[in-house]
């Protein structure tokens, strides 16, 4: 433990270099043959497997796992993209322990599932590593598709509208592709740009054009891509936040935790980063649990994690609650912020427990703070959309909205989990919607 | 504790686990290490006629089968006899029986069929005080091309023959070690007896290719780009050797001879069914050449604990227990009738059963919407594919039905009584139940 741990305010480099190589290095490092052997074989090869039903992509879990176990990991791999094209970053990302693994037989019998996301991990990595990309195009239709962001909603959507012989246009406001994959998911989850490298093996499809720099109101309107194209799909995601209600919010070193997220995956030298000593996240979901566990990582001395409401209702996976607790994350429930303090930034924030019902007890928590995250939400940004409902572009069916021509998906359309694996799904049945209407005639 | 001691054609040993003859009996050394780890006997590696010793082959010698976690299922070998001089192994022979005299020392031989080569070796065998001598008429590869090994066990008349010789010319026991490669069992084992054997060992090894490198196209353990049968070993053997043992153990012709188990043995629970199916003790080579000598103290702990909770105090009292329930098919009761059943608290709705019965069987269980699976008695023939695919152990059970009761697949009331298909109207030989 260096000295610099102890310093006030928000620093650089408070760690050696190999603690921070130590520390933002693979959370799960990637099985090794004989480790996924020994995996594969405790699957029980299901009939009409659970995990299949939990898995929102619908992969062929318990054949993917038998093409492992029987030396065909490349096979492995086709089965598993071929449902979903980001089977690479899902086996990364997902929240397994509440989908495929959630619902596997041996999580039922002995608690300890087939370790589902790392067997698939294994599989998509031995493929992809070798630059195979397994799909093909079918025959051009001539047909041309508009994708407004080029995250897993909108790529998925992509790859499989050009696999299905349409071109495909993807535009995104920022300056490469990946959406949330790149910008949004914590550093040690997704190491050594894996999330550009799966965009560049998925491109390879071909029949895609990208576009940056381009978002709806910023360089194309609905409207014009309405008239430019055969079809649109909506997968721009929610490019908002929700503001912190309390006083003093616009304190110095308040800033939004996707913010933080997207920052330390942009730097080059995770050591450049720099970190409060007292660090204060506010939220219960995923983005909340990885801002906390990364401020953690990055050498602040204190990290607290408040949630208004109890342990049970955080969006954050056990799995993830944990991994913040074994990372010296506290976690404090049934707070909600009243007021920053500070001289210009912040020094403490102040919180009143509530009950169950959110009602105020009057008793207060102070925590010195001299960094917070909020992590309350993010929110659709409004203008130029179809249909809402519930702040989200409302969706029927595969994605369609409430205009004709226009589809949607991934966190900006209403329905489904806020996962990747979900907008995975919603981007492939959408792009099989439409891929429908423009050949039905 | 159970007492393990074990006179076997009146060879004692401390307990009934012999090593086999094969690679961990080749030399002084290796025998010496298995004493010192417990087991009570072993048969050394078969010696072969004075003179240049066989040669090996100079790459692999063994091929394998796995489970997961490459557990080793089976094993295949092309090894031949000691590829050691006559005189070096005997009197190594002599040194280490003189100094375990409690163990058995069994000398297994193989030398060509003609009477001189066996009035040879036999008188320097029996100077080296082993216990007994085991005839080597199993060796499935390499010696039978020679005339020897399984060539001779595959003719019971040169087995009489032979046997009749090491009896003619040798004073000790003598145990005549039988190949699986042949159509019935009964035969060479029946010829050992006229031939005045003490006792037989079985099973050698089975005639096998592991695995073929479809890279190169050749058969594994591959030398040179070729590959030779070779023979079988291992857990994946041990369901073909208890058959053939139970069946040298029930018929009229051999019944009561003593017999040496060998097949797969790998626990004290494997070598324990080999006893009650006949077999005075079992040999072991696999288990060991996979684990090492230790895994003695496992099978004899096990056999002394299990002994003593049935109440049996000496291997006489369960040799043999389990033979008198070895029947043919046409005795089989078909008055019994049996259902499976489901206990939904250890079912993990895995739905395996399911598949099974319903893609290879008889469609006799019913999956629900929330997966739970439950047996529909009025299509379950009792089969027992749904307990062997469980991966639960007890989950599924085969219950018997009550006489009296109704069996729903059959509209038939379950009789009391015994009754087999050599009485069944069906059968068109019937003869009328006396």
């Amino acid at each position: 433990m260096g000295s610099d741990v102890f310093q006030p305010g928000i620093v650089a480099g408070r760690l050696d270099p190999e603690s921070y190589a130590d520390h933002f290095s693979d959370l799960h490092p990637r099985l090794d043959p004989h480790e996924a052997l020994v995996a594969a074989d405790r699957c029980y090869f299901c009939h009409d497997a659970p995990c299949i039903t939990a898995c929102p992509t619908d992969i062929d879990i318990p054949l993917f796992i038998r093409q492992i176990a029987t030396g065909t990991p490349d096979a492995a791999a086709k089965t598993i993209l071929s449902q979903n094209i980001m089977g690479g970053m899902c086996a990364r990302v997902c929240p397994t322990e509440t989908l495929c693994e959630e619902v596997c037989v041996r999580e039922v019998a002995e608690g300890k599932p087939v370790l589902i996301g790392q067997l698939q991990r294994y599989a998509t990595d031995h493929l992809q590593e070798q630059g195979i990309h397994p799909f093909s195009r079918a025959a051009v239709t001539g047909k041309t598709v508009a994708v407004v962001g080029a995250g897993p909603a909108g790529l998925s959507c992509a790859h499989r509208l050009a696999m299905l012989g349409h071109d495909v246009v993807v535009m995104d406001a920022a300056a490469k592709p990946g959406g949330l994959n790149e910008f949004g998911i914590a550093t040690y989850k997704t190491t050594d740009g894996f999330a550009q490298s799966e965009v560049e093996w998925l491109l390879k499809i071909g029949g895609i054009t990208m576009q940056y720099g381009v978002a709806l109101g910023d360089g194309v309107t609905l409207a014009q891509l309405r008239k430019d194209y055969d079809a649109v799909f909506l997968g721009m995601g929610l490019g908002g936040v929700n503001a912190l209600d309390a006083t003093g919010a616009d304190k110095d070193g308040v800033r939004d935790a996707v913010d933080f997220i997207a920052e330390l995956r942009q730097a080059s030298d995770v050591a450049s980063v720099p970190i409060g000593r007292d660090v204060v996240v506010i939220g219960g979901g995923m983005t909340a649990v990885d801002a906390a566990v990364q401020a953690k990582l990055l050498g602040a001395l204190n990290v607290t994690l408040v949630y208004r409401r109890g342990r049970d209702r955080m969006n954050a996976s056990v799995f993830e609650q944990d991994l913040a607790a074994s990372k010296g994350v506290r976690i404090v429930t049934h707070a909600v912020p009243v007021e920053v303090h500070g001289n210009g930034a912040v020094r403490e924030i102040e919180f009143e427990y509530v009950d169950d019902n959110m009602k105020g007890t009057g008793q207060v928590l102070r925590i010195s703070a001299d960094q917070v995250f909020m992590a309350i939400g993010q929110r659709l940004v409004d203008g130029d959309l179809p249909e809402l409902a519930v702040n989200k572009i409302k969706v029927t069916g595969a994605g369609r909205t409430s205009v004709d021509g226009v589809w949607a998906g991934g966190d900006c359309a209403s329905g489904g989990d806020d996962l990747t694996v979900t907008a995975v799904a919603e981007g492939r049945d959408a792009a099989m919607d439409i891929h429908a209407q423009l050949t039905g005639g | 504790m159970a007492d393990l001691t074990t006179n076997f054609i009146g060879i004692t040993s401390p307990n009934p686990f012999w090593l086999a003859s094969a690679p961990p009996t080749d030399k002084e050394y290796n025998v010496r290490r298995a004493f010192e780890a417990g087991w009570g006997g072993v048969v050394w590696k078969t010696l072969g006629a004075e003179g240049p010793p066989v040669v090996n082959v100079n790459g692999p010698r063994y091929g394998a089968i796995y489970g997961a976690d490459r557990r080793l299922l089976g094993l295949n070998n092309i090894e031949l006899i000691t590829d050691r001089d006559l005189y070096t192994n005997l009197e190594e022979i002599k040194r280490v029986k003189a100094d375990y005299p409690d163990r058995a020392i069994i000398a297994s031989i193989m030398v060509p069929c003609e009477e001189g080569a066996w009035k040879a070796i036999l008188p320097l065998v029996e100077d080296t005080g082993a216990d007994g001598i085991e005839l080597n008429f199993g060796c499935p590869h390499g010696m039978s091309e020679r005339g020897m090994g399984a060539a001779v066990g595959q003719v019971p008349e040169y087995i009489e023959m032979v046997t009749r010789w090491c009896k003619q010319y040798y004073s000790k026991p003598v145990i005549v070690k039988l190949t699986p490669n042949i159509t019935d069992i009964r035969k060479p084992a029946a010829a050992a007896k006229r031939g005045g054997a003490d006792a037989v060992s079985l099973i050698n090894t089975i005639n096998s290719i592991t695995s073929v490198d479809l890279d190169t196209m050749s058969p594994e353990p591959s030398i040179d780009g070729k590959g030779s049968h070779g023979g079988y070993c291992g857990p994946a053997v041990k369901p073909i050797a208890m058959s053939m043992v139970s069946e040298i153990a029930r018929d009229p012709e051999t019944q009561g001879m003593p017999i040496s188990g060998i097949g797969g043995v790998t626990t004290w629970r494997d070598a324990a069914e080999f006893m009650t199916l006949g077999c005075g003790n079992v040999q072991v080579c696999t288990a060991a050449m996979t684990y090492g000598f230790k895994i003695v103290q496992e099978m004899i702990s096990g056999l002394s604990d299990w002994m003593d909770s049935k109440g049996h105090t000496s291997i006489q009292d369960f040799c043999g227990a389990a033979v008198p329930n070895v029947t043919d098919w046409q005795y089989l009761n078909l008055n019994y009738v049996a259902k499976a059943k489901i206990n939904q608290d250890l079912c993990i709705s895995c739905g395996r059963c399911f598949a099974a019965c319903e893609d290879t069987s008889h469609q006799a269980i019913a999956m629900s919407e929330d997966r739970t699976f439950t047996v529909i008695d009025d299509e379950c023939v009792a089969c027992n594919l749904c307990v062997n695919v469980c991966p639960v152990e007890a989950c599924i059970t085969m219950e018997a039905m009550t006489p009296g009761t109704t069996d729903p697949r059959t509209g038939r009331v379950v009789e009391p009584d015994y009754a087999n298909w050599t009485t069944h109207p069906n059968n068109p030989a019937a003869s009328a139940a006396e």
